[in-house]
């Protein structure tokens, strides 16, 4: 495995090792290009991960203080964990479902599709499905989706079941076990899902794709790329002439060290990647790095996430398999005489008896809640992923006051609904519930968001510098040699789990890059 | 459909052997743990067993499930009595807390004996609604909601089977084997 120096100026330094930090640092150790990988979290082996959901939870979860404000729910429910992500080698591919769908080609041009918007701040990307389309490809064979390239779907779960039989007798269509990023055969050197149960606490099969054990050994085999776990990235130096010059971080000890870099990525997910250019202020770029349009932390973006759970006579058990694996695709059409631009998925979800009680209705007690709780295992679940709107006071900003284990303010995240979030949320939580009364549902429950596990949005691409924090390949529209490699860097969100979109942008972002560099251009 | 057993399996718990040490296991049982003089509570060092008693009655008052014994109510607060030895703001809060809800029960009822000796939920729940807006109830529902669902033994009675990659996952133990939906 590669070892590189703290001063050698010749490696690309990414920050996080994620789906965007972990495939986009193995994509250019493949190239020949020396990366170093600086992840704020443990390494852990598949072996460790545990089937226990709290347990799993103080593992793996990004615990560090954040605070929070706005209408939204979450701001009263968990006032200082506003997202569900992962402080881990892998980063939230370690815990997430697996769900890999595609953008609609109209999704990418939101502006131009929905129109004006009052409020909301949409805009078109700078790329078209058509651009990114052979990179989906790549990434789809890459993390072996079902439903794609002819590789076998996952077999439904009882969950599944219910939720296909209801939505059949709704008249629904496009009713699958979804396309998702988990063998349902041995393929690529990692075994076949055996309907664990536990896909968000780490895939102890690794059917699951992740990069913790796919891209990251993958690169470290090469010879080119080094992780450093236990690394927090602190703040991104620059030189005179607004070059990034290296990435100042701490140990697992407290100490902090310099990595000297030609390019610095940033891939730490949608709260911590803004915060870290906004910690990385300096004479020369006062109001953060990259961030002369003043866009870097807004439009914050986190999918609709509402959640409805119905009870039935008889036993379901949707605990049992694959947490995510069904999906109801036709309220993800464009479809504006519903009340609302833009569209959403209805995919299976289950949690398990613990996470069950505290997000069913967080606050919630006395028998109105328990009786609920007593139908466990008589519970069936789904959760709607839709596209929410962009909104420039939907932010991350330095908290005034509270401040991190390093001296370092910590993230402050802003969240309000749009109208049409609020209008797509209720049609979801109408045609959720119907799905379930279709099949004899004795009680339904529209369940609030949870801490968010999709934050996107808040570095955005645009075509023009005034518009955004990147350009169309994810470079830094104020520095040369600075870029964005994760969700935060979504134009607009789209109906769909981010993570094959977050993985296609950082396959396409390698190419880019690796040409710069040979080229010379960086 | 592979069926679930709720019927309860282990019964010696490890709060059962530490706090009634002293009294032989059967005679703690599982009746009289919520009552004013039970021996479990008497073994409190930080907090006073009244206390102990009403902490575990309120966890019951705020999660309740008829079918899940006492015992389980009570492993879910006697944490506490550990965590107010160092920590005295929560000891504070938890006795002045406890000692609200027992003046509110005589003023409101009449009862000696305060907010345990209150042996109708009916009489008990106006109190609690009075007390969901301070610091000590929702202290107290926040950190339940984990102590109390998150307890393995109790998981069978909702029918819920927790890890299951020891057991080779649920591929061959009824992931799919759901028999009552009609045919699509």
């Amino acid at each position: 495995m590669a070892k590189f120096d703290l001063d050698d100026d010749g490696v690309v330094v990414i920050v996080g090792s994620g789906a965007g930090g972990g495939t986009l640092g193995n994509e250019l150790a493949q190239k020949g290009v020396k990366v170093v990988v600086l992840e704020a979290g443990s390494r852990h082996e598949t072996s460790d991960y545990i089937n226990d959901e709290w347990a799993s939870f103080a593992q793996l979860a990004w615990k560090d203080m954040r605070t929070t404000s706005g209408s939204w729910r979450v701001a009263r429910d968990f006032p200082n964990l506003p997202a569900w992500v992962v402080k881990a080698v892998g980063g939230s591919t370690v815990h997430w479902a697996g769900a890999s769908i595609r953008f609609q080609e109209h999704e990418f041009r939101a502006r131009t599709t929905y129109g004006e918007l009052s409020g909301a701040q949409l805009m078109d990307w700078p790329i078209t499905l058509a651009d990114i389309a052979p990179f989906y490809d790549r990434a789809e064979l890459k993390m072996g989706v079902g439903g794609t390239h002819g590789i076998a779907r996952l077999p439904g779960s009882n969950n599944f079941k219910v939720m296909e039989a209801g939505a059949r007798k709704l008249g629904y269509k496009d009713i699958t076990t979804g396309n998702m990023a988990i063998n349902s055969e041995p393929r690529d050197g990692r075994t076949s899902c055996r309907q664990l149960g536990f896909c968000f606490q780490g895939c102890k099969m690794g059917a699951k794709w992740s990069t913790t054990y796919t891209e990251i050994p993958a690169g470290e085999e090469t010879g080119n790329l080094e992780v450093r776990p236990d690394s927090m990235a602190l703040r991104i130096e620059h030189d005179a002439r607004g070059k990034a010059t290296g990435v100042v971080y701490a140990d697992a000890q407290g100490n902090h060290h310099r990595q000297r870099a030609r390019v610095v990525c940033v891939a730490g997910n949608s709260i911590e990647s803004p915060r870290l250019l906004l910690n990385s202020a300096s004479s020369m770029f006062p109001d953060g790095m990259a961030n002369s349009s003043g866009q870097v932390g807004r439009n914050y973006l986190r999918h609709l996430t509402a959640s409805v759970y119905a009870v039935f006579e008889k036993p379901v058990r949707m605990y049992r398999g694959t947490t995510m694996a069904g999906l109801v695709k036709d309220e993800s059409r464009f479809d504006p005489s519903r009340g609302f631009v833009g569209g959403y998925e209805m995919e299976t979800l289950s949690l398990g008896l613990p996470f069950m009680a505290a997000f069913l209705d967080p606050g919630g007690w006395g028998r109105g809640f328990t009786s609920a709780l007593d139908s466990y295992d008589h519970m069936a679940g789904m959760w709607i992923v839709g596209e929410d709107m962009p909104q420039a006071s939907n932010r991350i900003t330095l908290d005034q006051s509270a401040k991190d284990q390093y001296g370092l303010p910590v993230a402050h995240v802003h969240f309000d609904d749009h109208p049409n979030d609020a209008a797509m949320r209720e049609h979801g939580y109408r045609q959720g519930s119907a799905i379930y009364d279709a099949v004899g549902a004795t009680r339904v429950m529209h369940t609030t968001a949870y801490p968010s596990t999709h934050n996107l949005g808040t570095n955005r691409m645009s075509a023009n510098a005034r518009d955004g924090v990147v350009d169309r390949n994810g470079k830094a529209h104020d520095l040369p040699n600075l870029y964005v490699s994760d969700g935060s860097q979504f134009t607009t969100g789209a109906a769909c789990n981010p993570t094959l979109t977050i993985v296609a942008l950082a396959i396409r972002q390698a190419e880019h890059l690796a040409g710069r560099m040979a080229r010379g251009e960086v | 459909m592979r069926d679930v057993d709720k019927r309860a399996r282990a019964t010696r718990r490890v709060f059962l052997r530490g706090a009634a040490a002293a009294a032989p296991v059967a005679a703690v049982g599982s009746a009289g743990l919520l009552a004013a003089d039970a021996a479990w509570a008497q073994a409190a060092v930080n907090l006073k067993p009244g206390t102990m008693v009403a902490l575990a009655k309120l966890a019951r008052d705020i999660f309740p499930h008829d079918k899940v014994p006492d015992r389980f109510y009570v492993a879910a607060v006697r944490p506490y009595d550990g965590k107010a030895g160092p920590d005295a703001a929560l000891r504070a809060m938890l006795e002045d807390g406890v000692a609200k809800l027992d003046t509110a029960a005589t003023e409101r009822f009449g009862v000696r004996g305060g907010y345990v000796a209150l042996n109708w939920e009916r009489d008990r729940l106006p109190l609690i609604e009075a007390i969901t807006g301070t610091p000590f109830f929702q202290t107290l529902r926040s950190d339940l909601v984990v102590s109390f669902y998150n307890q393995p033994e109790l998981w069978p009675r909702f029918g819920y089977e927790g890890s299951s990659f020891e057991h080779g996952g649920y591929l061959e133990r009824g992931f799919n084997d759901i028999d009552w939906l009609p045919q699509a």
